[in-house]
């Protein structure tokens, strides 16, 4: 189904995505600590996994690197561009954000409006982003003609229209039924190439399928487990017996059995 | 069918008028029956219509007014976060006071004319248009606004491009009740001081013991009033017109999407 997504519009073009170092991040909400000391990298140009139960700070890790989340904050978080965080990031959530009042075409094109810089050849960038994605027909339609995978297919094509060369996503596809959710993981991968891609999840096939690199993350303050790192490239398939005996041993570090 | 509905409603209320009238023996300078009524209408039509008119110019004027001040105030709050300290407690002691209590006041400040009724009308319709719109202002999904954010919009860019938009639902049910309610104001600044619109055309009547052309003044009156209701509904069924259904529906629906 994918084929010709990657020819003509090649959404992320950055010829080096930048990596992002956490240095000594401390973070807490008030009463609860979520990060003290925290380090960790997230390689440039790779779709880094991080996988682990709710509420063990996964969610903030995501708005911290976006810079929507600053208040206590202590620590550095640097990109290799040396580029703070404005204009560097786009956001994926687990809802898909659709506004609705505006047009699926116009929700794609969301940034652009907010920022007042729409232009012809966005709006033919959006147009041929939807087409792509099977989404042509729909472009006039309001959010709630829509599916719940045709929606966050949309929201998908919002967070790519941003160019942006890091893309942060919180659980972006756990909303789905099975099958809609492998497609729209095909599709994602094929899209986003090339980009700094840091998705958190907490399904380990999701991580398998997709990720370069995976990481558990446990406890409060949050640990990182060792880096897993998956033979083959993303997309791999859900039946592959590979994936399948490493979505064990990532069900156990979850669970927190083997530390290795 | 909503049509069918209340010509259906409005024959039975008639039908049970008509039936105390009956049944009971009230004498007419009580209570008239819907037929003398109608023949009232009939024949004051000319002076029913003129000041309807005026009556119905009071209401719409008051709730421009009214609805302009509250949207203002609703969006200087929500922009000015100091100024909501200093604006909210004086919305809710403008409530605390009765504004029938008020209308000998405004009579006597702005005169016998209309803009005292126009005044009435917007003291009763402003808080409930100012809450409404404040509340939904307030209450935008945080994610929309986390995800402008991320986009880099300007605050202003994002009152006016997110937070408006999303707070048009509670604003349009606001207007709705305040369409309903401003009919009063203008009733009360005519009985309390006038010598125009249908507050005083039926305080005349009464005072001459002319009970139909009385009632007649306040069945014009009704229709006023439901016709403006309609007339608003309507539009804020347009203006809202991503949602489908209103009210409760929809909320149960956008509950559904949520999970």
């Amino acid at each position: 189904m994918n084929n010709g997504i990657k020819t003509d519009t090649d959404p992320v073009k950055c010829p080096s995505a930048p990596s992002i170092f956490l240095e000594n991040v401390s973070f807490a909400y008030p009463g609860e600590e979520i990060f003290r000391s925290f380090n960790f990298t997230v390689k440039g140009g790779q779709w880094t996994c991080l996988i682990g139960p709710s509420g063990c700070g996964k969610s903030t890790l995501l708005r911290l690197i976006s810079g929507t989340l600053r208040e206590s904050l202590s620590g550095h978080i640097r990109f290799s561009h040396g580029n703070d965080h404005n204009r560097l990031t786009a956001w994926m959530a687990q809802k898909d954000l659709l506004l609705p009042w505006l047009t699926v075409l116009d929700n794609v094109c969301l940034g652009a409006r907010l920022r007042g810089e729409m232009s012809v050849q966005k709006r033919e960038r959006a147009i041929s982003l939807l087409e792509n994605a099977g989404l042509g027909e729909y472009s006039n339609s309001l959010p709630l003609e829509l599916s719940g995978g045709m929606r966050q297919r949309v929201a998908l094509l919002r967070t790519l229209m941003e160019k942006r060369s890091v893309i942060l996503m919180d659980e972006p596809f756990s909303a789905l039924d099975a099958l809609t959710r492998l497609k729209l993981q095909d599709l994602a991968a094929s899209m986003v190439k090339g980009a700094t891609v840091l998705m958190v999840t907490h399904d380990p096939l999701e991580a398998l399928r997709l990720g370069h690199i995976i990481y558990v993350m446990t406890d409060r303050p949050a640990k990182l487990s060792q880096a897993l790192i998956p033979p083959g490239s993303p997309p791999r398939k859900p039946g592959d017996p590979v994936i399948v005996s490493l979505q064990a041993q990532l069900i156990d570090r979850l669970e927190g059995r083997d530390e290795t | 069918m909503k049509f069918v509905r209340l010509i259906i409603i409005s024959g039975g209320l008639l039908l049970i008028w008509q039936a105390i009238v009956l049944l009971t023996g009230v004498p007419p300078y009580i209570l008239p029956g819907p037929l003398s009524v109608a023949k009232a209408v009939l024949t004051h039509s000319g002076s029913l219509f003129g000041h309807a008119m005026t009556t119905l110019f009071e209401i719409i004027v008051g709730l421009l007014l009214g609805t302009l001040l509250g949207v203002s105030s609703a969006l200087s709050m929500i922009s000015f976060l100091s100024l909501k300290r200093w604006l909210l407690p004086v919305l809710v002691i403008s409530q605390a006071i009765p504004v029938f209590a008020l209308a000998p006041l405004l009579v006597l400040w702005l005169g016998y004319g209309m803009s005292s009724k126009i005044a009435m009308a917007v003291l009763i319709i402003y808080f409930p248009v100012t809450a409404a719109f404040y509340d939904g202002l307030r209450s935008t999904e945080p994610e929309w606004l986390e995800l402008a954010k991320v986009m880099d919009a300007k605050p202003l860019v994002v009152i006016r491009q997110i937070r408006m938009p999303a707070a048009l639902p509670a604003f349009a049910s606001g207007l709705r009740v305040a369409t309903a309610v401003a009919p009063i104001g203008a009733i009360i600044g005519e009985w309390v001081g006038s010598s125009k619109g249908l507050g005083f055309y039926m305080l005349h009547a009464n005072a001459r013991m002319q009970i139909d052309v009385m009632f007649a003044a306040l069945a014009v009156l009704a229709i006023v009033a439901l016709a403006l209701y309609f007339a608003v509904d309507w539009a804020m069924i347009k203006i809202v017109y991503w949602q489908k259904d209103n009210g409760l529906a929809t909320k149960a629906q956008r509950h559904e999407g949520k999970k």
